[in-house]
């Protein structure tokens, strides 16, 4: 159909507004990383700073007693090594969990009541899990924040890696079994590998899983040895004699490998997305 | 394979992961709703209590605080959501249009949705700041604005402002959503409109809408749980406040339980929320049960 005009120019007209709209709070964030304060609070205000000031980066990555850096550089190690714990565990159950679920149908009602744990309110949780975990001294430990994040972690990456196998064909797992593999060779050589690109999409949707929680990451943890980056950037952002540009610093630099995994996702997200069963 | 092996190599497969939400979910869910029927509170060692009966629920009946928090959640629920979807329609519409540079445009989408909920959350509370906010700035600057607004620090402002937020970071799920779906609309269904005189209003509502509600309808039902249960990006931006204009459920829970400590009552509206929430989960579970009926 022909475009007139009139229609073409709105159209780019339009794309332009949504550009801006998506970039500006972001660069917004970069301008407040690299800005002096002085710049920031100037009426009108000065949008690009005179002196672009990198500092705070710099700062970030000092290992000094009670520095910036060492609230941040710590929560990255919590918070990848929670989040990569927590997505083994999970694929290690999920991954059979989901085979079953997908070669040997008729336990529908146990599926959805996996899919139902997983939207529940943590509200319904925190209270016995808190008891626990206190009674078990992993308060304040990353082991704590593990365990928890199973109760998100491995619903997902079963109802994920259940349509993944779903869509892998059973007549080349019959053609092997008939050559006398068998059940553990099968999954391990033929159709996880068949399924490799669904295996890894759930894995990294895991990580971003993981590496979002604040609410139980809130609540369990007390300083540096197991705060994750939610958590330290929360923080960050509730001092009271704040550096805003420390904070958007810290914001970007948190942001970053999501953002690249995400665009990295884009693909699988799009078919993720139409089984209906992405994070909302 | 036999039948009964066959089931027994199903429940073989399934068994760590049944083993695991055994523990760390079902165990504490039964505890919630045994805590919720006594007095125990969270300090010391295990649990000091005594049985209760239903007083804690006959409490939060007449508790006007947690009503007005069941109002807040209510209010930005649906608020957030519905603009969600008009507007992650209509941009899925607008990237859905023939221009230059579209892949790249698409691409933005992901932006948005893989930024952590926490660092949007500080990224609009800098925006929105009284004195180096750029929201100020911009608003004075082109003359829409006096002076300087504390736009958090107001109970008539502070809601929305964080709804905001919440639809800039969540309606680009909802574009991409309704992107995939359009892709699905057979094209012939266009001409043969087009052929009948059927105007572009006409076509959206009797041919596009249709044929993307699908999708649309459960990534809205999944979007309703999520928003429900909302917690971070209050606890960063406004804590609750002003004058507890913002407090929602989910906030209401943590400080009954980890402010006050008190443990019974706090599992009491624990399982008051979740039964809330238990209402749109049994929606999207109908919606799934359908759908695996169908294919």
């Amino acid at each position: 159909m022909r475009r007139s005009l009139t229609a073409t120019i709105l159209v780019y007209v339009a794309v332009a507004v949504f550009v801006a709209s998506i970039l500006a709070p972001v660069a917004w964030l970069f301008i407040m990383s690299i800005s002096d304060a002085n710049d920031l609070t100037t009426i009108p205000l000065r949008w690009i700073p005179e002196q672009p000031d990198f500092s705070r980066y710099a700062r970030l990555f000092s290992l000094e007693e009670g520095s910036a850096g060492l609230a941040f550089l710590s929560a990255l190690r919590n918070s990848v090594v929670v989040a990569l714990s927590a997505t083994a565990i999970a694929l290690a159950a999920g991954i059979p969990a989901a085979y079953s679920f997908s070669r040997f149908p008729g336990r529908m009602p146990l599926l959805y009541a996996v899919i139902v744990t997983y939207m529940m309110p943590p509200v319904a949780l925190i209270l016995p899990l808190y008891k626990v975990f206190s009674a078990l001294g992993l308060l304040n430990n990353v082991t704590s924040l593990i365990i928890v994040y199973c109760t998100i972690l491995l619903p997902f990456v079963t109802w994920l890696m259940k349509s993944g196998f779903d869509s892998v064909p059973v007549e080349i797992e019959q053609a092997a079994s008939i050559d006398g593999a068998n059940l553990f060779q099968i999954l391990s050589r033929i159709t996880l590998p068949v399924a490799a690109a669904s295996t890894g999409a759930a894995a990294l949707f895991a990580l971003l899983l993981a590496w979002d929680e604040f609410f139980y990451a809130l609540l369990y943890t007390s300083d540096t040895r197991a705060k994750t980056l939610p958590v330290a950037i929360a923080d960050f952002a509730a001092g009271r004699a704040t550096d805003y540009g420390l904070i958007s610093a810290v914001g970007l630099l948190a942001a970053l490998p999501p953002v690249l995994i995400g665009f990295f996702l884009q693909k699988s997200l799009l078919s993720g997305l139409s089984a209906g069963s992405v994070k909302g | 394979m036999a039948p009964a092996q066959q089931d027994r190599t199903a429940w073989l497969l399934l068994t760590p992961m049944i083993a695991i939400m055994v523990l760390v979910t079902a165990f504490p869910l039964l505890n919630t709703l045994w805590l919720a029927f006594t007095d125990a509170s969270l300090t010391g060692q295990g649990y000091v209590w005594q049985w209760v009966g239903l007083e804690n629920f006959a409490y939060i009946l007449d508790d006007s605080d947690f009503r007005a928090a069941v109002g807040h959640t209510a209010y930005f629920t649906v608020l957030s959501v519905s603009i969600e979807v008009v507007l992650g329609v209509l941009v899925a519409l607008l990237l859905n249009q023939e221009f230059k540079g579209r892949t790249l445009v698409r691409a933005l989408l992901i932006l948005p949705w893989a930024l952590p909920t926490i660092v949007n959350a500080v990224m609009w509370r800098l925006i929105y700041n009284p004195e180096y906010g750029s929201l100020n700035a911009l608003l004075t600057q082109i003359g829409l604005l006096d002076a300087y607004r504390s736009w958090l620090g107001d109970p008539a402002t502070a809601m929305n402002m964080v709804i905001l937020a919440d639809i800039w970071k969540n309606y680009p799920l909802i574009a991409l959503i309704a992107l995939a779906g359009l892709q699905t609309v057979p094209k012939d269904l266009y001409e043969a409109a087009i052929m009948d005189g059927a105007n572009a209003w006409t076509r959206f509502w009797k041919i596009t809408l249709p044929g993307i509600m699908g999708s649309l309808s459960v990534a809205m039902v999944l979007r309703a749980i999520e928003a429900f249960k909302v917690f971070d990006i209050f606890y960063v931006m406004t804590r609750g406040g002003p004058a507890d204009s913002t407090k929602t459920v989910s906030f209401f829970v943590y400080q009954e339980s980890f402010t006050y400590l008190r443990a019974g009552s706090g599992a009491a509206y624990a399982l008051t929320v979740t039964a809330m929430s238990a209402l749109m989960i049994a929606i999207y579970v109908v919606m799934l049960v359908r759908r695996e009926k169908r294919s």
